[in-house]
């Protein structure tokens, strides 16, 4: 029933007219829909891999958490070593304990504040030995970082308190320390002291954690080993030395890094600027950074927003072309037709009719080929994360938008002709040859 | 059995006239003519005698500067666009020299054409379509494109597509114009056979032997009939 009442509906016999009429010209028809195939197409392809690119670079600030401060130490420039300290080839500097308890009880509104020691060196367990990073923490971490153990569990506060000697470790350095037994309860050895393995956790370490980025590259990302901070502190000192051919230097740091935990997200940026002044008053030189996650957040989306401007003005002329296309085949049509423009009229079509028919010609090239290029704009991103390792989204809205402006571009340059055709004077029009 | 015959065309003092730049152009200058219901007529002159445009009054596809037009009883003389449109989609028929069927439609679509714009449901008037068709000899070719018919059939085409809505008058300009004498006598023949049947036609030609055909021959000449002859036909 709702078929039939479909299919006898004057408007379906008006599209199955424009669709024949177009058919009549189906290299020419095919051409002009190129224009809004492209522009669609385009639309949707280019929001797709945009919105992939900001949303992995979303993705890996999120991970450091939007309601997170970061502190982290960085070594203050050469010149000034000889003066910051006593020791000869030593050096001093970064965030210290006090400036921890001090975070956690002069700013208003933190929840809770999270030190860590981050130290480079091997782990090793039976023959194999891998690079990795030493985290020294507390067993808040996982929360503050929004972070999934995959087997065992977490430090606890007992291992904190007796410095045991146990330690988490990531996914992927598990895999590669224990290809062919379970980690959990095994012993591994950094340096010349065993750690327990009491848990696995999934992590993709960011760069922004790490404390000397230059010597890390070509190296997993994800071989880090989490050890209680009161054990690193025993088991570890506070001062590294490092040989290298014919010298050796130290480093004295207490914390590598502090994570400070916000309320909410709106008082993250009043904290910024409390932390920042109040690890200051305390520090000599400039012996620390600041990484706001929220801001750089606020930074990308603005990026983004940006790149959403330039990419709509770019779908907007292209379909705009693609409208002018239609256009112009659609009057050169209406001068072609002129003839049975005229005839329709004699035979009792009023200008509204003729409107109607036009329009519906243009309405169908332009949404025919908004069709087109929406297929085409969800496979061209799927080639691309196929072939390419980028990773695209195709976003419904996208789909929506550049189909629905195809429609309306489609309903804007139809106009013009359509009602040129309807304007003919009907005698005129029969006499056109 | 005999009833008093019916006026369908009654227009009275109409004048035409064209404004071409800066020159008026009097078409029509006065004319009146009735016609009665089933009556064939003729419509002669020489190029410039004012019948072409006579046609498209009667067609209501223009409108007399002056003067009134009653068709079957509507004073039509006035009536804007799309008043106009209805009427000429709902009372007149109308057959062109060079056939005038749409290029993308079938036979059958073709003569369905009137039909479309007068909203009615086509499903309920297929059957009196393929009737038509079958009326000019064309029920085997009923999904033909125009361009696969010859002349002949596509002016018989035009024939069952100007009988479709039922209308009061056809309205025929030079038929068989563009047709050999013997596709043309055909047409003719289908014409005469429609008139027989009750039919008013109204038909502009050159040819006096097609005139000799008609009940009536309205000569015109200089925008006004010269001639009006009444004839009796065997």
């Amino acid at each position: 029933m709702l078929t039939e009442a479909i299919t006898h509906h004057p408007l379906f016999n008006t599209v199955k007219l424009g669709i024949k009429s177009l058919m009549l010209h189906k290299l020419r028809s095919g051409l002009t829909m190129l224009g809004m195939i492209f522009g669609v197409c385009s639309v949707i392809a280019m929001l797709a891999i945009g919105e992939g690119a900001s949303h992995e670079a979303q993705e890996r600030i999120k991970r450091l958490g939007s309601t997170n401060i970061i502190i982290n130490s960085v070594k203050p420039p050469e010149e000034q070593d000889n003066n910051t300290s006593g020791r000869s080839f030593g050096i001093t500097y970064g965030l210290t304990y006090d400036d921890a308890s001090r975070l956690q009880f002069t700013i208003p509104n933190v929840t809770s504040v999270l030190p860590m020691r981050i130290i480079r060196d091997n782990v090793r367990f039976d023959r194999y030995q891998e690079p990795c990073q030493v985290i020294g923490t507390l067993p808040s971490y996982p929360t503050m970082q929004g972070i999934n153990l995959v087997a065992g569990r977490f430090l606890s506060m007992i291992d904190d308190k007796h410095q045991r000697n146990v330690c988490v470790i990531t996914a992927g350095l598990a895999h590669r320390l224990f290809p062919y037994q379970t980690p959990i309860n095994s012993t591994i050895r950094i340096q010349n002291v065993y750690y327990q393995v009491v848990g696995l956790i999934n992590e993709t370490g960011t760069a922004e954690q790490r404390p000397q980025k230059g010597e890390m590259e070509g190296e997993p990302l994800d071989n880090n080993v989490y050890i209680p901070l009161s054990t690193v502190r025993s088991r570890f000192g506070e001062t590294l030395v490092r040989r290298n051919a014919g010298s050796f230097s130290s480093e004295t740091v207490e914390l590598h890094q502090i994570i400070v935990k916000m309320k909410d997200t709106q008082s993250v940026i009043a904290a910024e600027k409390q932390i920042n002044s109040l690890v200051r008053r305390f520090h000599e030189v400039n012996d620390f950074e600041i990484i706001v996650p929220l801001q750089l957040l606020r930074e990308a989306e603005a990026t983004k927003r940006m790149f959403n401007i330039v990419l709509g003005s770019i779908a907007a002329i292209s379909l705009l072309v693609g409208g002018i296309g239609i256009m112009n085949i659609m009057l050169a049509t209406v001068t072609e037709r002129t003839r049975e423009i005229g005839v329709r009229r004699a035979l009792g079509a009023k200008k509204k009719d003729i409107v109607t028919q036009f329009l519906i010609e243009t309405v169908v090239l332009s949404i025919g080929g908004g069709l087109i290029g929406v297929v085409l704009g969800v496979l061209v991103p799927l080639l691309v994360s196929v072939s390419t390792d980028m990773v695209t989204i195709v976003t419904p809205w996208s789909v929506g938008l550049a189909f629905g402006i195809s429609g309306l571009t489609g309903i804007a340059f139809g106009i013009y002709p359509a009602s040129q055709a309807a304007e003919l004077d009907p005698i005129e029009a029969l006499r056109h040859e | 059995m005999i009833s008093e015959p019916k006026t369908i065309i009654d227009i009275q003092d109409i004048v035409k006239i064209f404004q071409v730049g800066e020159v008026e152009v009097r078409a029509l200058r006065g004319v009146s003519v009735a016609i009665e219901e089933g009556t064939y007529v003729a419509i002669m002159g020489p190029s410039g005698s004012g019948k072409s445009t006579m046609l498209n009054i009667l067609g209501c596809l223009d409108r007399p500067t002056t003067g009134q037009y009653f068709l079957g009883g509507e004073n039509v003389a006035q009536m804007d666009d799309d008043t106009l449109s209805a009427i000429r989609g709902k009372r007149l028929g109308f057959i062109f020299q060079s056939y005038n069927l749409i290029a993308q439609l079938t036979v059958i679509e073709n003569i369905q054409v009137p039909l479309i714009y007068q909203g009615v449901n086509l499903k309920d008037y297929e059957q009196k379509c393929i009737e038509l068709a079958e009326l000019v000899g064309l029920q085997d070719r009923l999904d033909h494109r125009p361009t696969q018919l010859s002349g002949g059939q596509q002016q018989r085409v035009a024939i069952a597509r100007s009988l479709v809505n039922d209308p009061l008058m056809i309205l025929a300009d030079e038929p068989t114009g563009n047709l050999d004498s013997k596709t043309g006598a055909e047409v003719l023949e289908i014409i005469d056979r429609l008139n027989k049947q009750g039919k008013t036609i109204v038909m502009v030609t050159h040819d006096d032997d097609i005139a000799q055909r008609a009940d009536r021959v309205i000569r015109m000449k200089d925008g006004r009939v010269d001639e009006d002859e009444i004839r009796d036909r065997d």
